[in-house]
């Protein structure tokens, strides 16, 4: 009985969920997330301007630690462009806080944790056998339209470089209109 | 627009802005992207050195700063001490300097060191304190991001990421590679 309730949950879900990430031109679904113990964040209230979301398998691992430690150090340039960087990961609001004070990290980090890994289901990118998301990094325009997507290896960190070429095709587009 | 193992480039050629070691000419240039206050880049400093020594003029060394200033609260006026030296012709001494005393990189010993290595006092405090050379370790720091470099340190041979680990043998044997037969 629990093993059909259980193979009927995951099809449903599968069945849910695109096959892989969502690609550029597909409009970005709309989630909220807690950020805090006592505070969410919707991905609506960020239209109007770029935004850059960077799912992670996991707070602490080496490799994010060094991705989300160099996304800070660059946030002054995607400032620049006015786009908003968010943090996605399984981890849970407690796990967040402790990392981001630990890593000083100056954007929010949401947590995907409760069903867990819906929003990177929805962006498909869940990785069902180990229970986190993809490396994936999506920039979505200020109309909430995905323009560039990219899912890395997972011990890889993709580093800053696509992120930043994708807001610069968005802006000599903006400028160019 | 995204960067698979092994194809990352330098997208800031080497020039006269650079601080290097060895001659123009050199057949290998090898270019290290590292932040003083990182211990990874502590345990490549020496092995940089031995790999120098070993091919001598057949290698070109340049060192650009990769602060990551959240992680590494010193990192940041570390890289400005050793572009305020570079001003006053020790940028090498204090690239070393800095290297051999990673654990105590607070303003105080900035200053200490610049003394130790005969820069005008004066110059180098007055530099410190104005920031004189932010811009230019951010300008090293984003010319890093734009070629794919995501952590400390990161080293190119003749403008391509090396991907594989820095251990002497491997970093050697990768810099031969790169030699013309």
């Amino acid at each position: 009985m629990l093993s059909f309730d259980k193979d009927r949950r995951e099809n449903q879900l599968v069945k849910d969920e695109p096959s892989s990430a969502l690609q550029p031109g597909t409009p970005a679904p709309n989630f909220t997330l807690h950020n805090t113990p006592d505070q969410s964040v919707s991905l609506s209230d960020f239209r109007g301007q770029p935004v850059i979301l960077a799912f992670y398998p996991a707070d602490w691992s080496p490799v994010c630690g060094d991705q989300m430690a160099l996304y800070n150090e660059v946030l002054p340039e995607f400032r620049r462009f006015n786009a908003e960087l968010i943090g996605i990961s399984v981890d849970g609001v407690w796990c967040h806080k402790a990392f981001a004070q630990d890593r000083k990290l100056h954007f929010p980090l949401l947590a995907d944790f409760e069903p867990k890994g819906e929003v990177a289901k929805m962006y498909g990118v869940y990785r069902r056998p180990d229970g986190t998301s993809e490396r994936a990094l999506f920039v979505l325009d200020a109309e909430g339209v995905i323009r560039w997507s990219y899912v890395s290896p997972v011990g890889i960190n993709p580093g800053a470089d696509g992120i930043l070429t994708a807001l610069e095709a968005l802006k000599t587009e903006e400028l160019s209109q | 627009m995204t960067q698979e193992s092994g194809t990352a480039r330098l997208t800031l050629p080497v020039s006269q802005r650079d601080h290097q070691q060895g001659p123009e000419t050199a057949p290998v240039t090898l270019v290290e992207y590292g932040d003083y206050e990182c211990p990874y880049c502590g345990e490549a400093y020496p092995i940089v050195k031995e790999i120098q020594r070993r091919l001598g003029d057949r290698l070109r060394f340049v060192f650009r700063n990769f602060p990551l200033t959240q992680s590494h609260p010193h990192a940041q006026h570390a890289a400005e001490a050793a572009e305020a030296a570079a001003v006053q012709e020790k940028f090498w001494e204090m690239h070393d300097y800095l290297f051999e005393h990673q654990r105590a990189l607070d303003d105080a010993h900035l200053v200490q060191y610049a003394v130790a290595l005969h820069l005008d006092e004066e110059t180098f405090k007055r530099e410190m304190t104005e920031h004189a050379y932010a811009n230019r370790v951010r300008e090293d720091f984003l010319s890093g991001v734009r070629s794919g470099v995501n952590g400390t340190p990161t080293f190119f041979i003749n403008g391509v990421r090396h991907d594989d680990s820095y251990e002497l043998e491997t970093l050697l044997a990768a810099i031969e590679a790169a030699m013309p037969s």
